[in-house]
This record gives C-alpha cells, structure tokens and sequence, in this order.
C-alpha cells in the first residue's frame, strides 16, 4: 500500500502547483519593479512579446517535443490567431464592452481559428513521417503567409467582407477596413496587457501540463515513442497525434492574438520561417519535452539581446552557434555517458536490491 | 506565345532548381540527412563569384572556380564539423543542426556583406535570341542555364552507376555497415558527396545570381527550399528525380505566377508539393521504404 | 466453436509468398505454440492477427468476429493484444506508465477531464494506479515502477512488454518468441509466469518460438510453419516425432 500512496499522492499536481508558484512569483515581483518604476521602457515593451513568446515555445515544445514531430510552420498559426484576433476585437468594437473582455473574446476566437487551421494543416501533414513532415509543415506556413498577405477584409453595417488578391468589395460610408492585403492592419487599439499576457501563460501551463500527466498526453507520449507498440495496445494514434498538434495550433493561435493585440500595426511577414525557427530555438535550447526549459529559453532569449544592444548584429549569428553547439552536446558521447551513468545507477541499484531479496 | 515564353522561363528556373536538387538528392541518399544549409552554400557561391569579378576585378571564369572551390571546401568543413559528430543521433538532431548551419552561413554573410543587395552581373553576356519576330525571346543565360543542368545530370549519371567512387557512394547508400566492411571508406565518399553537392551549389548560385541579379544574405534560402521540394517531387535519392522535379517545379512556378497571382506563386509550388506528397508519399521516382515490425 | 479461428490464410509481398493456405483452430484457454524455423514466416502470421499486415487472401476470425480489414487499435479493442520480437516499450516513458498507457481502453475518461484534471479524473487516475501496480506485481516489477523503461535491463523490458500487453485485458495473447535473450534459467522462469498468467487472467496465449524444446514443456498443441506453410500440427508428442519437422529443422 505504501508504494500505491506514492502514486496517487499525484506527482502531476504539485508538479503544476510549483510550476504556477514561480511564474506568479515572477509576475509578482515584475508588478513591483514596474510600480516602483525601476523597469525600462526597454524592458517594458517587451513584456507582452515574452508572454506571447513563452506560449508558443510551450505550446511548439508539445508538438516537438511531447508528440515527437518536427514543426516547422509554427508561427503560421501565430498568424491565424494574430488576425483573426483583430478581425474579432474589430467586430466586438463600439459595442461597449469592457477592454479586457474584448482581448478574453478575441484570443479565444484566434484559439479558435488557429485551431482549425491546425485541423486542416494536421490531417494531411501527420500522415507523413520525418523530415517530410518537417518539409510540409514549412510549406504550410509559408502557404498561411502568402495567404494573409493577399488577404482583404472590411466591415461595414451589412457585415464582414472577405477577398483574395485584391479589394473586390465595396465598403458602405461607416465601413472600415481590417486587414488590408500586404499592408496588414494597421490602426488597432493595442488591448494586450501585461496581465493579460500573464494569465494566458498560466492557463497554458494548466493545460499542457494537465495534458502531460493525463490519460490522453500518455498516449501522445507513447505514439511517439513507439507508434507500432502504440497501435497494438489500442491508441488510436491518428487521433492522438491530430489531438496534441490542434492543441498546440491552438495555443499558438491565442499567443497570437495577444502579440498582434500588442502592436497598432501587423503585417503577415512577421510570422514567417525566422519566427518559426525562433521558437523552435527556444524549444530546442530549453530542452526537447521540458517545458520548464521552454519558458526560460523563450525568456532569456527575448530579453537578453534586447539588453545587450551591442551584441544585436550578432544577435542571430549567436543563435544560430548556440543551437548547432546544443545539439552536437546533446548527441556527443559526454552527454551520453553522463546519461548512461544515471541509467548505471537505477541499475546497479536495481542489482543491489535484487542481491538483497535473493 | 505568352504560353511559350512562361515555359521557357519556367524551364530555365527550373533548370537552376534542378541543379541544386541534385546536391540535396544526393546528400540525402548517402548521408540520410535533409541538409538545410544547402541554399546558403548557394548563396556563398554567389557572393564568392561576385567579390571575385566586381572587387578583385577576375574574369568571369576564374569567379566561377572560385565560387566552385569554396563551396566545396564548405561543404566538406560543414559536414565534419557539424554533420559527421551526429551520425549516430536522431534524424531531428540533424535537421535541426542543419538548420542551425543555414542560421549561421546566412548570418555570417550578414556580417561580412551586409544587408545591402548586391547587383550581380550575368555571367553571361549578349543579347537575347528572338524567334517568331520577337515574340519569343531568349536569354543567352537561360540557354546556358538548361545546357548545363542537362551536362551535369548526365555526368552525375554516369559518375555514380559507372565510376568506382560512384558505385561505393551507391553501397554507402544502401547499407553503411555493409559498405564499410566491404572496404569502402565511408567518411571518405561521404564527404565526396558533400563535396560534389556543395559544387553544384557554387555553380547553381551564379546561374541563380545570373539570371537574377539581386544577390542578399537569403539569396539562396528560398530556392534552397524550392529545389528540396522538388528533390521530393522527384523522389529523394533519385537523381533523374531531382532532375524532373526541378523542371517541373520551376515551369509550375512561373506558370502560377502568370496566370493566378505572382504573390501567391509561392503558395501554389508548396500546395503541390503537399498534394504530391499526399498522393504519392515517396516522389515521382521514389523508392518505398516500410518499417519491418 | 474455437476461440480464433484463421483459414487458408495467405500474404504475398511482392511475388514473395510469405504465407501461405494456413488454417489454426484455437480453443478458448489454450496455450498454443506456433513454431517454425527463422524466416518461416511467424512474425508475419502475429503481424496479419493484429492488423499491421492486411492478408492477400483467407480469414482471421475471433469469436466468430471477422478481423480482416481492421486497424491494429481496433483488433487491440477486441480482445487481441501482443508482444514484438524486438521489444516495443515506450522507452523515454516510466516503467508505471508503460503499463497505463496498456490500460487507455479501460479505464477511461474525456479529454476535457485531461485537460483540466476535473470529473472523474484523479478518481480513474487512482484506479489505473492500483490496477497497472497488481499486473506490475505480478512480474515482480513492482520495485521498479518509477525507473524509466529504457533503463531496465533485457529480460525485464521483456516481462514489462508481456504486462502492458495485459492490461488491455486481452482474450488472446500474442507473445512473439518472449524468451529471446534469456538464460536458461530465466527462460524457465518466464514459462512458470505464462502458465501463470494464463490462469490468472484466464487469457488464451499463442506464442512463437524457434526452439522447439522451450515449447513442447508448456504448450498444449503446436502449429508448425516451414516456408510460410504448415508443416504439421499437433500435440507437442505427436510434432517432435514428425519426420519432417524433425528435417525441416535439421536439414537432410
């Protein structure tokens, strides 16, 4: 009984209850320096940009790191969500709804949107493996690129009009134009707040760290692991692979309706390849499946350029050494046997234990 | 005649695709590995030749060696020092290594060049050729383009079914182990490969830069991209693939930017990569591969 | 009626007959061998039980349930679960978990209760707990609950495998050569186990092996395959004198 306890004492839930008590403290202690007035003004326009950044490394590191596929186009849902966000918050506008709860309606219609895109993006793409997956996964984005770029939509009192290529739709005198082709939007109130940004964050840890230590992010784990031991045991693993990528879709649409809500101007090209390879940084950096490492990859890596202007040339020059030196470590015979020793313990102790009984 | 003038263009983009395909082709047949960095290594081909004929004030000629050399010590110095350590790991270790190299190359050049685009002068000179009382025109470079995928194809044919480092590149493919205890030198030929591959970069980025003339850090990103896709297209690992990929998508390209919409030209290539892919998950000309359970 | 019923079934890959006309009869209970020298196509036989090949001709029946056609989570849903003769555990994933991933269909509970960890969910977690510790008692791996798979050594990744396997709650149990690697001894042991869990779980068990000894000891009636055909069948007395099988296995 003494070992059941162990596992249902839920190593799940203090797990998220410790990784809420830091971000809460971070944000705690943030609110203080900013009240204080000891933040730049530097520092303090990139706070919203963190809270975005933060939620697509965590939300990538689920499809790279939990599901175990490698996506390349992940900043094209960030576009999804960034647009559509303003389309929703556009429409919401006039209507004499509080701010806050304008921003709430519109990341979750950008969750939404991304969403599908995830579902329409997923279906095809989680049938292929490996690098192909990877290769189809950038064409996807860069198809979503395209796609906004060419993109017009205008509201006037008969409702939402919709173009491709060129304005084809005439607005009446009240109307107003919201996404206008390769200028973007421009003209938005910026909604995104701090706050709102640190609320996002912690309902995304929730979420993906529930999903983890749940039925279902088992058996996202398990495909990834093995997806032919997976199937032989009952997992469905179309569905489950579908399910993490949506989700992760998902989460990437909402960090992008706050990132957009956090500028007046927005244009397609700011979620293109580079901003996927970003992220896709910050996961790597922080550790393939390790959220925690995913936060302060995506944080230090926001700030720490901005902070050191000197170095920003260099910036991606920096990276780019830093991600191919991470990756040789973590496959070089070092790490290895420092692995290897860890696994050594567990078990030579397993031998200890068993000489004991025997 | 519009018709015919887009498949001309098409054909001669498609031709430079297909050159730089056939460097990822082969680099994925042997190494087993998507080597992201190839369309940087055309855009050091480019820089290369451009320095030489617009600074140093070389002949035509002596850039392209130039060109040729470099990239090919690049690719061979990439592949030691980033590639050859991962063997053994994960092929999304590699990939996202290789990435890292292309983050890097392109970076580099930042620093060294600057953004500031660079106007390349063709490397080949001459009016351009009219047929139909003008209604056709073609560029001398596009002649020299298509010629010179068509001369490389052939040769890396003949290269790799009947020479003796050809035929150890095809066993390195098929069966590393085997190959080596068969006496082949593994590392040797697949640094060969990096070394021909990256070759064929060089002389794909002045064919590139040649017939557009704008030359910036990315230059060679995009295409690079392109000419994997249709390395896919054809089939990965198939050279006449690469080759048939690379025409196609190129002739697919210009035909969607000039009967639907330039800006979405891109969109189009990549959907038909997709819908390829969906149809037909190992190319044209691709060999299927199952995992034995 | 038997349990599983497979008739004249066959497979080609390519112009390759792999198997070929094999008809097996397996009664609710049993514990059956299905052996055959390497490459007679044993593994192929497990792969077309489960889904992961779909047959060229014939048919698999379970329960008098057709099988043909049926993706490998489905078969797995209908009482058929296995183990792979290059173990198959979800290697980064604990020893604990590999056995609730097992159980996915039988314990279960939505996706929103994943998500936000409300409903039912710690209740089902707890449940999963209590039933993934009895099976891992059952191969003494209890100990070692929290250790990651990959970390075990051989022969208990092995009975890890087998314990996962039953917690889908299978009526039939596949186990592809589930002593490969073993030493005598744990061999022997292993045997006592499968014996064991056939009883305990009241599960019927089809397992491959080339070795016709390890076999004949715990197996009530053998299948003997040569070059994707049966070669005989029988109880393990009747195979062992078998002229041919005998050849089959020893040359002329």
């Amino acid at each position: 009984m003494q070992k059941l306890k162990k596992y249902a004492a839920s190593k799940a839930g203090r797990e998220t209850l410790v990784s809420f008590g830091i971000v809460i403290i971070a944000f705690v202690v943030m609110q203080v320096l900013l009240s204080l007035g000891m933040v730049s003004s530097l520092l303090k326009s990139l706070l919203v940009p963190i809270c975005a950044y933060v939620i697509m490394a965590v939300s990538l590191n689920l499809t790279v790191g939990i599901l175990g596929e490698l996506s390349l186009g992940h900043a094209g849902f960030m576009s999804v969500g960034a647009f559509s966000g303003v389309v929703a918050v556009t429409c919401l506008s006039g209507g004499g709804m509080p701010e806050p709860l304008q921003l709430a309606i519109a990341i979750v219609i950008g969750g939404l949107c991304a969403a599908v895109a995830g579902v329409i993006v997923g279906v095809p793409v989680l049938r292929l493996k490996g690098d192909y997956l990877a290769i189809v996964t950038l064409a996807f984005g860069e198809i979503i690129k395209s796609i906004v770029n060419v993109l017009y939509v205008g509201l006037d009192s008969s409702g939402l009009h919709f173009s491709l290529l060129e304005q084809k739709f005439e607005l009446a005198e009240d109307g107003e134009m919201i996404i206008n082709g390769a200028m973007g939007v421009s003209g938005v109130s910026r909604l995104s707040t701090f706050t709102a940004g640190f609320v996002l964050v912690l309902v995304t840890l929730f979420i993906i760290l529930n999903l983890i230590h749940s039925r279902a992010g088992r058996a996202v784990m398990a495909v990834r692991d093995n997806k032919i031991a997976a199937d032989s045991i009952g997992i469905s693993t179309t569905r489950y692979k579908l399910m993490a990528f949506v989700i992760s879709a998902a989460f990437a649409g909402m960090a992008g309706t706050l990132y957009g809500m956090n500028y007046t101007t927005i244009t397609a090209s700011k979620f293109d390849f580079n901003t996927s390879i970003l992220i896709l940084v910050f996961v790597v950096l922080g550790g393939l499946g390790n959220i925690w490492g995913s936060i302060i990859a995506a944080v230090l890596l926001t700030v720490l350029p901005e902070v050191l202007r000197g170095v920003g040339d260099y910036r991606m020059l920096i990276y780019a050494i830093l991600l191919i030196a991470m990756m040789l470590f973590n496959n070089s015979p070092l790490k290895q046997r420092l692995l290897e020793k860890r696994g050594m313990k567990q078990m030579e102790k397993l031998e200890r234990q068993e000489k004991g009984g025997a | 005649m519009g018709f015919l003038n887009h498949l001309i263009n098409g054909i001669s983009l498609g031709s430079i695709y297909a050159i730089i395909a056939l460097g990822y082709t082969m680099v994925y047949g042997i190494a087993k590995m998507l080597n992201f960095a190839h369309g940087d290594v055309i855009m050091v081909g480019g820089y290369m030749c451009f320095c030489a004929t617009a600074y140093l004030g070389w002949p035509t000629a002596a850039g392209i060696l130039l060109a040729v050399v470099v990239c090919t010590v690049l690719g061979v110095v990439i592949e030691r020092l980033a590639y050859k350590p991962l063997r053994q790991a994960p092929a999304l270790a590699v990939l996202i290594t290789a990435i890292g190299v292309s983050y890097f190359l392109q970076n580099a050049a930042l620093q060294i060049w600057g953004s500031n685009t660079k106007s390349f002068s063709s490397v080949v000179q001459g009016s351009p050729i009219q047929l139909f009382d003008g209604q056709i025109s073609i560029a001398p470079v596009t002649l020299v383009t298509v010629a010179v995928c068509v001369v490389i194809m052939i040769v890396l044919t003949l290269f790799t079914n009947r020479s003796k480092a050809g035929t150890a590149m095809r066993a390195v493919s098929e069966d590393k182990g085997a190959a080596q205890l068969m006496g082949i030198n593994v590392n040797t030929t697949i640094s060969l490969t990096f070394a021909i591959g990256s070759g064929l970069a060089a002389i794909a980025g002045v064919l590139l830069c040649s017939a557009y003339p704008t030359l910036t850090p990315t230059t060679g990103a995009m295409p690079g991209i392109k000419a994997f896709t249709a390395a896919v297209f054809g089939g990965i690992g198939s050279i006449p693939g690469a080759f048939v990929g690379g025409i196609l998508l190129g002739v697919i390209e210009i035909f969607a930017g000039a009967y639907v919409s330039t800006q979405l030209a891109n969109a189009i290539v990549f959907a038909v990569l997709i819908i390829v892919l969906l149809v037909k998950p190992d190319g044209l000309l691709g060999k299927r591969v199952s995992e034995k359970v | 009626m038997a349990m599983l019923e497979v008739t004249s079934l066959g497979i080609s890959f390519g112009g390759l007959r792999a198997v070929d006309e094999l008809s097996m009869k397996i009664e609710e209970g049993g514990l059956v061998g299905l052996i055959g020298p390497n490459g007679a196509g044993k593994t192929t036989v497990f792969n077309m039980l489960t889904g992961v090949y779909r047959p060229t001709d014939g048919g698999i029946r379970l329960d008098g349930q057709n099988l043909i056609g049926k993706k490998p989570h489905d078969i797995c849903k209908m009482g058929v679960a296995r183990t792979f003769q290059n173990i198959r555990l979800f290697s980064n994933l604990s020893v604990m978990d590999n056995v609730k991933t097992g159980l996915h269909n039988e314990i279960t509970y939505s996706l929103a209760e994943s998500l936000l960890h409300i409903g039912s969910y710690r209740k089902k977690e707890r449940a999963m707990d209590a039933r993934a510790m009895e099976l891992l008692d059952v191969f003494d791996l209890g100990g070692v609950a929290d250790y990651k798979a990959s970390n075990l050594p051989y022969g208990k990744q092995r009975k890890l495998e087998i314990a996962r396997a039953l917690a889908t709650d299978p009526k039939l149990l596949l186990l592809d050569e589930p002593a490969a690697g073993m030493n005598p001894n744990e061999t022997a042991e292993l045997m006592e186990t499968i014996e064991l869990v056939r009883k305990k779980f009241g599960v019927t068990v089809l397992l491959i092996e080339h070795d016709m000894k390890l076999v004949s000891g715990i197996c009530e009636y053998l299948y003997v395959l040569n070059f994707g055909r049966l070669l005989a069948e029988g109880t393990p007395g009747e195979v062992l004198s078998n002229p041919e099988v005998v050849t089959a296995y020893l040359g002329e």
